[in-house]
């Protein structure tokens, strides 16, 4: 199979490479996110139980509480955090954690937005690598 | 493009001191993120950051509390991590309650007003029609836009104290008249009146509607009775845990939803979606994770208990008292906890057996024991976080279930209104 290259909008430029970890369901980091260990604690959420840590995390944006951004950051601190977040458009949560992590520990979460058609081309175990000009490369 | 006013540049380049230009930096750089064209004045600010989550959150507050910083706006806190006088009471460990206690201190230390309460409509800062504010905590973001019509986006942690100290929040979303009309039409099919008047329909409601609606404004037709505000409370607290939902408008109840045309903004969809009883159940029954009936504690006040919640729950108690193996919490702030006291209405809690703690919620502190493990709960937004962030089995009920229960000493529940 061929490589596949998508453009997205880059939310907050940064590279990485790693195992995608997909989800069309959205996701609240409060209640959904161990940061001690990366694991997706969200019992009703279809990726349960999967460790997110280091991977190339796609979910379509946040749900619910306003404290996913503190356990996000929480994460990238304690290098739990996913390598980098893949959603359907801008989150501010998401951003935020980034930005503060930024002017903290100057070590930003790179964020990309794909336009939906693209964004369902992603497959958990997708071989994926981000550019800080928003590509995703998806090796297959 | 982002246009800056003077005094944000003059914030930028440090002349209000270096806590403020760390807090206007992340909120230009959040507004360039949101495609804000400007930034805009607020007049309040409630900050859900002082929840204690762990190391990070606490290096930022006391980054910027050592850097001088102070709010510019009235400014509420939202819960802490622990109760200040009786966490002792509880499994909370000291190291933990000692870093917690450090936040709040940070936080405090910036001008804010101790309120520690994730419910501060409830307090005298309760915003009105219009006004700007920036608000976390997502119960009291999609009440402050819903039931008062003042306006807020969904201020994450970390962020509202940025907007706190300089004043200033990106013109985006809430903020703005014509993101504020209604998205999705739901509409009451055959649910009786007197389910309507019971509190347990609001959160299995907001349940419902938030895991249909997600981050969309969802417009409720059909309710035919007048809401009480604690049932309004525990819809939107609901609906803003399975869903992100930031506002709602009830047709002839919220004041933005005169009318249906008036909720949509002359736009009104013309098919619904239909809330029907099989609907109702269904989301029901997704509130209790537990198959037994084994109960070791009642939780109340998610979010905190109000005044009327107080004085509703003294008559059903009295002459009763809990069994012996079960606890029966009441969470709630410091000040409807004094003023329920002066009242009388704590005394029925006490001869009860009931234990109230203030300035915190289970949620956010790690205070309860091992042993415990099955809890029962009136909130929605209780039962649906309690799982994933606590680890322990939950039921949902009505209060009058609770107490019920609460008296047995086992998990009972009344079917009656739900069956029709």
């Amino acid at each position: 199979m061929a490589d596949i290259t998508l453009q997205g909008k880059t939310i907050i430029p940064g590279e990485a490479r790693g195992r995608a970890l997909v989800s069309h369901e959205s996701l609240s980091f409060w209640g959904g996110y161990d940061w001690k260990t990366g694991e997706i604690i969200d019992r009703r959420h279809m990726l349960s139980g999967f460790i997110a840590k280091d991977k190339i995390l796609a979910v379509p944006f946040t749900r619910g509480s306003s404290t996913t951004t503190a356990v996000l950051l929480e994460a990238i601190r304690a290098r739990t955090a996913p390598a980098a977040i893949i959603t359907t458009g801008t989150d501010f949560f998401f951003a935020l954690a980034s930005v503060v992590a930024d002017e903290l520990y100057t070590s930003p979460l790179p964020l990309i937005a794909l336009a939906e058609g693209n964004f369902a081309q992603l497959k958990t175990d997708d071989e994926i690598q981000i550019t800080n000009h928003g590509t995703v490369i998806l090796f297959r | 493009m982002l246009t800056l006013s003077a005094r944000d540049h003059d914030m930028l380049h440090g002349e209000f001191g270096p806590a403020t230009k760390m807090a206007i930096s992340i909120v230009a750089r959040m507004a360039e993120v949101a495609g804000a064209k400007e930034l805009l004045d607020i007049t309040g600010a409630h900050i859900d950051s002082t929840v204690y989550i762990g190391e990070a959150g606490l290096e930022f507050a006391e980054r910027l509390a050592n850097l001088g910083a102070k709010v510019s706006v009235p400014t509420t806190l939202n819960v802490s991590g622990l109760d200040e006088h009786h966490w002792q009471e509880w499994a909370v460990p000291s190291d933990w309650a000692r870093q917690a206690y450090r936040q709040m201190a940070a936080y405090q230390s910036m001008g804010t007003l101790p309120t520690w309460t994730c419910a501060p409509y409830q307090t005298e800062m309760r915003p009105s029609f219009g006004q700007q504010i920036a608000w976390g905590e997502s119960n009291a973001i999609v009440f402050a836009n819903s039931v008062l019509g003042a306006r807020t986006e969904r201020y994450p942690d970390l962020f509202d104290i940025c907007c706190a100290i300089t004043g200033r929040v990106p013109a985006i979303g809430l903020h703005l008249t014509e993101n504020r009309a209604g998205q999705l039409l739901f509409r009451l099919v055959d649910v009786s009146e007197q389910l309507q008047q019971s509190d347990d329909f609001y959160p299995v409601l907001g349940n419902l509607i938030g895991k249909v609606s997600l981050d969309k404004i969802p417009v409720i037709d059909g309710i035919t009775i007048r809401p009480a505000e604690d049932q309004l409370k525990a819809f939107g607290a609901g609906a803003a845990s399975s869903g992100g939902v930031a506002m709602f408008h009830m047709i002839g109840i919220t004041p933005e939803a005169p009318t249906l045309e008036e909720a949509f903004h002359g736009n009104a969809p013309t098919e619904a979606v239909a809330i029907t009883m099989n609907s109702l159940r269904e989301a029901r029954r997704e509130l209790t994770h537990t198959d037994s009936n084994q109960l070791h504690m009642v939780v109340l006040g998610s979010p905190h208990f109000s005044l009327a919640e107080f004085k509703r729950l003294a008559p059903m108690l009295k002459g009763k008292r809990k069994h012996p193996d079960v606890k029966f919490l009441v969470t709630s702030s410091r000040a409807m906890t004094q003023l329920a006291q002066k009242a009388g209405f704590l005394e029925s809690l006490e001869a009860f057996g009931a234990q109230i703690t203030v300035d915190t919620c289970i949620l956010t502190s790690p205070m309860l024991p091992a042993e415990i493990q099955n809890l029962m709960t009136n909130s929605a937004k209780f039962a649906y976080y309690a799982p994933g962030l606590l680890g322990k089995k939950i039921a949902f009920g009505s209060l009058e279930d609770c107490i019920n229960s609460a008296v047995a000493g086992e998990i009972i529940r009344d079917e009656t209104l739900w069956l029709t």
